[in-house]
């Protein structure tokens, strides 16, 4: 279930994103540059309204940048494509198809036969800790049952990157913890890159290999965390000095830039 | 519900779905919802009895009006004999095909009105205009457009269902989730599969609440086109049996009518939840 480790590097090159409502204009994000290593896992941390998502929806194709580019693998992103798979923070699975259904959807709009994409759904629902729950519909399961869904139903198109947009911001704090625990279980198994977005400084230290703290808005890098935790980590991590030490680095610039965020945007 | 998995699986979280082994309940609150139905119905031919059978008459009179036992001998007469079927095929043979005609042109255009600003621009004004219009306000326009009698009252029954269908259909596509239309397009779907995996689906529980009030409203266009211009029809009979004077047979005739209209419902029902096996059935309070 590998992608080699060849794909999946990310150029986001002096991006900016601004959107015209009603004659105001609002600039979401700014000059904001960033790449990845293939199969790298990065975090874009900061406070809510500071263009985080948007930045993924740009990775994503949602939404046309004002300025700059992102570059996937070497093609610049120009439309939504099943090799940038989203993991929304609400599941946005189809009601109407069952969990298996639903995984098999991205294969299905490959043209992959019944019993091809019936075989490898099954595999990434087992990836996920999912197998028995291949009949049952969406509004049957729990929220976190419903994340997991949503994270194999994009790594079934072996994604060059996923995107995941606070996917478990509307979780329990156990659950919540325990699907960090089995995303980077996944993670390790599937080796794709991952963007994260986030407003939980514990959950962006635990799960990355770089944190990106952003400025209120316009969003900004303001400073790029690299976090050398050894891994196969486990919850655990989170009460050692190393990450202490990352996190009250991080905590004063987040922290600022809420008190920003509330006092409106800069000039 | 079916959907629950067979082996080796955790209970389901599911706050308003009804496990396929719901607990068993006790045996006269499994037996009080069926009872209290039939008692319903019961009281209702006693109350019609007594009204008839004391002649009552307080501005509203019931001197006139056939008592039920009169109208049940009534109707197995009319059961026994041929003509009375006659009735009742034609008008079944009009509602299918006018409801049918509608579902087919209602669902069809609703899709595209719902789904397409060009579509919304161009094809929705003249159904907002013409949709406020009573069906039965289009019988004198009806005679003279179509050829013969069956095909202007099959329009009527058509025009009748077409507006909810219609109208539904809109509604259902423009409530879709757009998030999920994002979610499809980045798992690779293009436009054509969208349309066909996330609109239609997700308009889906829409439209069957416009067949099912449709159903409704094609059988009062029918009922009022057979009584206006007809030759058969259970409409069509009955206005015959008050014009000669057989008020059984007028009450015959509307409770075929009540019959006819609650199967046909009841059976739009079925078939949608059928089609959506998804849907969460509904738990009302036992109270």
């Amino acid at each position: 279930m590998t992608n080699g480790g060849a794909t999946g590097r990310i150029e986001i090159n002096d991006l900016g994103i601004a959107f015209s409502r009603n004659g105001w204009t609002v600039e979401a994000v700014r000059r904001f540059t960033l790449m990845t290593t293939p199969g790298e896992f990065v975090a874009l941390l900061g406070p809510s309204g500071c263009g985080k998502t948007t930045l993924l929806n740009a990775v994503a194709g949602f939404v046309t940048p004002t300025a700059g580019r992102v570059v996937v693998d070497g093609e610049v992103v120009a439309a939504p494509g099943a090799d940038r798979g989203m993991v929304f923070q609400h599941h946005s699975l189809f009601p109407w198809k069952t969990v298996i259904g639903n995984v098999e959807f991205g294969l299905k709009m490959r043209g992959v036969s019944r019993v091809e994409r019936t075989a490898q759904a099954r595999d990434y629902l087992n990836l996920v800790g999912l197998a028995g729950f291949e009949r049952a519909y969406p509004g049957e399961l729990s929220g976190g049952m419903q994340q997991r869904v949503g994270i194999a139903r994009v790594l079934v198109n072996r994604p060059r990157v996923m995107l995941m947009d606070e996917p478990f911001g509307a979780l329990d704090a156990q659950t919540r913890l325990t699907m960090q625990e089995l995303l980077l279980g996944v993670w390790r198994e599937v080796r794709t890159t991952i963007i994260f977005v986030t407003h939980d400084i514990d959950e962006a230290l635990f799960l990355s290999d770089r944190v990106a703290v952003m400025t209120a808005r316009p969003g900004q890098i303001r400073d790029l965390v690299s976090v050398k935790l050894e891994r196969p980590r486990a919850a655990a991590v989170i009460a050692t000095p190393e990450f202490m030490a990352l996190k009250a680095r991080v905590l004063v610039q987040v922290r600022e830039e809420s008190a920003q965020a509330l006092s409106g945007p800069r000039p | 519900m079916g959907a629950v998995p067979e082996a080796g699986t955790a209970p389901l979280v599911s706050t308003a779905v009804v496990p396929a082994d719901a607990p068993a309940l006790p045996q006269f609150v499994r037996w009080g919802r069926p009872v209290r139905r039939v008692l319903s119905i019961g009281l209702f031919f006693v109350i019609w009895h007594l009204l008839t059978k004391w002649d009552v008459d307080l501005y509203v009179r019931f001197q006139n009006i056939p008592a039920p036992w009169e109208v049940l001998e009534e109707a197995v007469a009319l059961l026994a004999g041929r003509a009375f079927y006659v009735h009742i095929l034609a008008s079944l043979e009009r509602i299918w095909l006018g409801f049918a005609i509608a579902t087919v042109l209602g669902v069809m255009l609703g899709l595209l009105i719902g789904w397409f600003r060009f579509a919304e621009d161009t094809l929705f004004p003249p159904i907002e205009l013409l949709r406020p219009i009573p069906a039965v306000a289009w019988v004198p326009l009806s005679i003279m457009l179509w050829p013969t009698e069956r095909s202007s009252i099959v329009f009527i029954t058509t025009l009748g269902a077409f507006f909810p269908i219609v109208l539904n259909t809109v509604h259902g596509v423009e409530a879709i989730d757009r998030q999920l239309v994002r979610a499809a397009t980045s798992l690779g779907a293009g436009r054509a599969a969208i349309f066909r995996e996330v609109v239609i689906p997700g308009a889906l529980p829409s439209i069957v609440t416009g067949l099912s009030v449709g159903m409704g409203v094609s059988w009062i266009c029918l009922i009022s086109a057979e009584m206006i211009s007809g030759q058969f029809g259970v409409g069509y009979f009955t206005w015959l049996a008050y014009g000669i004077v057989k008020y059984s047979q007028v009450v015959v005739g509307m409770l075929t009518i009540g019959i006819l209209g609650m199967l046909s419902s009841a059976l739009i029902r079925v078939i949608g939840a059928r089609c959506m096996p998804w849907l969460p059935r509904r738990v009302k309070d036992e109270a």
